[in-house]
């Protein structure tokens, strides 16, 4: 019989064991939104930086895409820990691995945050369509 | 009753599909970091628009399409009772809702590229 991974019994990894399965649930309904107006009703030929900046032109697209990046990261980066967990057994190893997880992790979503939030269509710039 | 049927392929896919779509969140970070620069990120967009990017794009449908239904399959087993004993037959109509999303999706993400605009 098929049983899943064992729930924990509490602490961090219990925590970690929920917001998995929560943000799963929601990143389910953003992401597989996302692909569907980004990648199907638009497409990569669309899309460029005037397409961006008319995006983000608006707040519930900004805000949108902010929840998407902080839930899809932290969801992968848990992922990537539990199979370092899994793989990684000598301890140097794990130290060496948990701790560039971290750090990469920490950066891509530092950048991610950033650009979201500080972005702006340069002064001066035509941005077609905006108002 | 784990090697090899169903749970070991739906675990192992979940593992390489959620890899292979965190490895992609990288690089889209980096990719969008770059609007700052928006002559830079203008130019490199023909990476992204390539025939070669363009098919591996209905990969990465893909593996964001099974990982997110076998997300649920999991969440069913955990929280639902029943979900144990209907193990199976939720494999199978996952398999099923996959295929019906990802072929038409594919279709008209790819037809442009074949058949031009």
């Amino acid at each position: 019989m098929y049983v899943g991974r064992e729930r924990p019994t509490g602490g961090f990894e219990l925590f970690a064991w929920f917001f998995m399965r929560i943000s799963g649930v929601v990143l389910l309904i953003l992401v597989l939104g996302h692909l569907a107006i980004m990648h199907v009703i638009h497409t990569v030929d669309e899309i460029d930086f005037d397409f961006v900046a008319r995006r983000w032109a608006s707040p519930f697209w900004r805000t949108y895409d902010l929840v998407m990046l902080w839930l899809a990261l932290l969801h992968g980066v848990n992922g990537m820990r539990t199979v370092i967990d899994d793989y990684v057994h000598r301890r140097g190893w794990r130290v060496v691995s948990l701790t560039v997880l971290a750090l990469v992790g920490f950066v891509l979503l530092a950048m991610g945050t950033q650009i979201i939030l500080t972005f702006e269509a340069p002064l001066g710039r035509e941005v077609a369509g905006r108002p | 009753m784990y090697r090899g049927r169903e749970g070991m392929w739906s675990w192992i896919l979940h593992r390489v599909t959620g890899l292979g779509v965190l490895l992609f969140l990288a690089i889209h970070i980096v990719d969008i970091y770059l609007l700052g620069w928006p002559d830079v990120f203008n130019k490199l967009l023909f990476l992204y628009r390539h025939p070669v990017f363009r098919v591996a794009e209905v990969f990465l449908v893909a593996a964001v399409l099974y990982h997110a239904l076998n997300g649920i399959r999991i969440i069913l087993v955990d929280f639902w009772v029943e979900g144990t004993r209907f193990h199976r037959q939720i494999f199978w109509a996952q398999v099923a809702f996959f295929l019906l999303i990802w072929i038409p999706t594919s279709w008209v993400m790819l037809s442009p590229v074949v058949f031009g605009k």
